[in-house]
């Protein structure tokens, strides 16, 4: 009971107290300190913006000279030819390859973290996971060189010769394996398994306890659950993790730098060398060693790889985020 | 657990922990043996098939043999429990199948890696971390060659890159944490948008920006800790927000209340109380710095056979993604093992800044003892009192 101190009239509420009507006046330090601070922030900013402007800049030359035919045209033969048409077509190939092969596999992790293993072993798989993210990409090219090329021949063979009525399963030159398409998508598949899956995961772990609980107290089974009610929950959130491993995979470089052979040619066919190039491969390979025109072109191609990748962010992050107030 | 308790505040919960309803973790023999009799019966039924059509293929018949398993299984658990269990079964095999599959290259990867590599780092042991390149040639035998000059290029990259992007990420972490402004709202969604940045836009740009003008002159170490740095600073600063936001409020609103001033509570309270959860961002940072390949490509400009250049800031350096990237394309296959030797370098480091990352932020004994090295000298008794 609070006291009647016969400063309040009887009918109020007490615990309507207000604060005292201070007003925070900075210290001088204080102003100083927060320019710093968001001069610190600006840093970002400026460093998004002098990107934009310089590869705009440099860009222009292309766009002038070569028009749309750069993004029209699949020729590329510099210094004379600048079409990355089929530099653009292979990018968005690597990337939905990559997400068709990483995409249930994440899933299947971030569940398996989340719902299925025993304790030690969910504590070993998130490690195990992070140490994916970590091992740098050249190594995973390296491997996928070396090692994957070799594991994957006979299957590619199997899907070229049974599955060629489907013309993504031939090869661009009949009878030669390897330095393909389809590697670079495996390769970087598994680079984007660790960014599909934490975010999964995180989005999954949202999903409220009481309703899965409740989905098992009326006798359904755990698969039931995941179906029902964690998958259904975290939908959005799967889709805006898949939106940022596909923009990851879009702009991935060195694995593909490493396996891809050298051509850019339009074709649907993924299974050998000498088909579809990448956009960013075909920057690494060819920057330093044109002339200003080649490179101008070249930018504009680092320029549309720029853009969609900070669209794909952009959106993926708002998905996300949209995701977890979705239920609450 | 118990009503008791309820006066403590709740422990805080590991991020990502959930509390899962117990089961019983014994299975039933007869679960048991219809695994196992499913998995015998569609690995022979693919043999016989597989020897009856004359077919070999290692990877092919692992392949049917887990189809045919998992057909059998869901037919079996189908005819003796009914559609929900079989449902149920085949869901936890999606979930047990697909995160092995994820570890699958993982291991491999580190077979690889070993199987090619030590061999290459282990002969005339610590010879191949300290040599240069530069006197072997694609038809040396490969203790010749080494990474010297390649791990001296790597740590003076990324660390000018950390000395830079770290503070700064930090700091514009804080200011994320600390305003609510607008302006903090639109540099939030561009560090959001900047942590999926293509590395070979970061080489591109420290080219255009830096290296072109200059002509020969502007490849350095100097162009790639920029273009490392570039792509450090968002992430950086997003993991630095998540560490940052876990400090209680509590003990913000105790340092105003104490009358502090913005910076002395930032400086003082906000930034030692997340020290811990920084440094192993920053780490972090730096172990996926180190392994960036694309950024350097244009802006380090060293050959893999180039001396040692102690200097950062002047004239062409090599470091140890470069390194693997122009051995690994080499015809010879003496260079191609020596890529694999850069290659184990390169993921040794890799491993144990992430394996410190692991002890810091594990909240042991060791981690918080680790933790304290951090500190400048005047701090570290001043901590261990409280």
């Amino acid at each position: 009971m609070a006291l009647d101190t016969g400063l309040l009239p009887l009918d109020h509420p007490v615990d309507t107290d207000t604060p005292l009507p201070l007003k925070p006046t900075a210290t001088g330090a204080d102003r100083v300190f927060r320019v710093v601070l968001a001069a610190c922030g600006t840093t970002v900013l400026v460093v998004l913006g002098a990107i934009i402007i310089y590869l705009v800049k440099y860009s222009t030359d292309a766009w002038h000279k070569v028009g749309l035919k750069l993004v029209t045209s699949s020729h590329w033969a510099p210094p004379f030819d600048l079409g990355i048409l089929g530099a653009l077509v292979g990018s968005v190939v690597i990337a939905l390859i990559a997400l068709t092969v990483a995409l249930p596999v994440s899933v299947a992790s971030a569940l398996m973290i989340n719902e299925y293993a025993p304790k030690r072993l969910r504590n070993v798989l998130v490690t195990l996971i992070d140490l994916l993210a970590t091992v740098p990409s050249i190594v995973y090219g390296f491997w996928g060189l070396v090692a994957l090329a070799d594991y994957m021949y006979g299957t590619t063979k199997f899907l070229d010769a049974h599955g060629g009525f489907i013309p993504l399963f031939r090869t661009p030159e009949a009878g030669t394996f390897g330095h393909s398409i389809f590697l670079c998508g495996l390769v970087v598949a598994v680079m984007i398994i660790p960014i599909v899956t934490s975010i999964s995961r995180e989005v999954m772990a949202r999903a409220p306890r009481d309703a899965c609980e409740g989905a098992l107290a009326l006798g359904g089974t755990r698969w039931g659950m995941v179906t029902d009610v964690v998958l259904p929950y975290a939908r959005n959130g799967i889709i805006g993790a898949a939106l940022l491993g596909l923009g990851r995979a879009l702009g991935e470089t060195m694995a593909v730098y490493l396996i891809l052979s050298t051509t850019n040619v339009l074709t649907p066919a993924i299974l050998g060398p000498n088909g579809l190039g990448s956009i960013s491969y075909l920057i690494a390979q060819n920057f330093t060693s044109y002339p200003e025109m080649v490179k101008s072109a070249l930018t504009a191609a680092g320029l549309i790889l720029f853009a969609t990748t900070l669209t794909m962010n952009l959106v993926a992050r708002l998905v996300v985020k949209r995701s977890a107030g979705d239920y609450a | 657990m118990s009503a008791i308790s309820t006066l403590e505040a709740p422990a805080p919960a590991q991020p990502g922990t959930i509390d899962r309803p117990q089961r019983d973790p014994r299975a039933s023999t007869n679960s048991v043996f219809e695994v196992l009799g499913s998995a015998a019966a569609g690995m022979a039924l693919v043999w016989l098939s597989f020897s009856v059509a004359g077919l070999s293929a290692m990877f092919g018949q692992a392949l049917c043999s887990f189809i045919a398993f998992v057909i059998i299984y869901a037919l079996v658990s189908r005819s003796r429990h009914g559609v929900l269990v079989m449902k149920d079964r085949l869901g936890t095999l999606f979930v047990w199948a697909g995160s092995a599959a994820a570890m699958v290259p993982l291991f491999l990867i580190i077979g690889w890696l070993l199987v090619r590599g030590l061999p290459v780092v282990a002969a005339h042991f610590p010879h191949f971390l300290k040599a240069d390149a530069a006197d072997s040639g694609p038809k040396a035998p490969t203790w010749t060659a080494g990474v010297g000059a390649a791990i001296v290029g790597t740590v003076e990259q990324v660390g000018l890159a950390t000395l830079v992007a770290g503070p700064i990420a930090i700091l514009t972490a804080t200011f994320l944490n600390e305003s609510g402004s607008g302006y903090s709202q639109v540099v939030r969604l561009v560090v959001d948008a900047m942590t999926g940045t293509p590395e070979i836009i970061a080489g591109l740009f420290v080219y255009l920006i830096w290296v072109d003008p200059r002509h020969t002159a502007g490849k350095s170490g100097l162009a790639a800790a920029m273009a490392l740095g570039i792509m450090m600073l968002p992430f950086v600063t997003r993991g630095a927000q998540e560490v940052l936001r876990t400090v209680p409020g509590s003990l913000r609103e105790a340092g105003m209340a104490l009358g502090a001033p913005h910076w002395r509570l930032t400086m003082r309270v906000v930034l030692p109380t997340a020290r811990v959860g920084l440094i192993t961002i920053a780490i972090l940072g730096v172990a996926r710095a180190v392994g960036e390949t694309a950024a350097v490509l244009f802006t380090a400009g060293g050959s893999a056979h180039a001396h040692f250049n102690w200097n950062p800031f002047h004239g062409a350096q090599l470091d140890l993604p470069l390194y693997v990237v122009q051995f690994a394309n080499s015809p010879s296959g003496n260079e191609v093992k020596e890529a694999w030797g850069g290659a184990l370098a390169l993921v040794v480091i890799v491993v144990l800044l992430f394996s410190l990352t692991r002890v810091l932020g594990s909240g042991s004994s060791g981690g918080a003892r680790l933790s304290r090295w951090f500190l400048p000298p005047w701090r570290r008794l001043s901590s261990r009192s409280g």
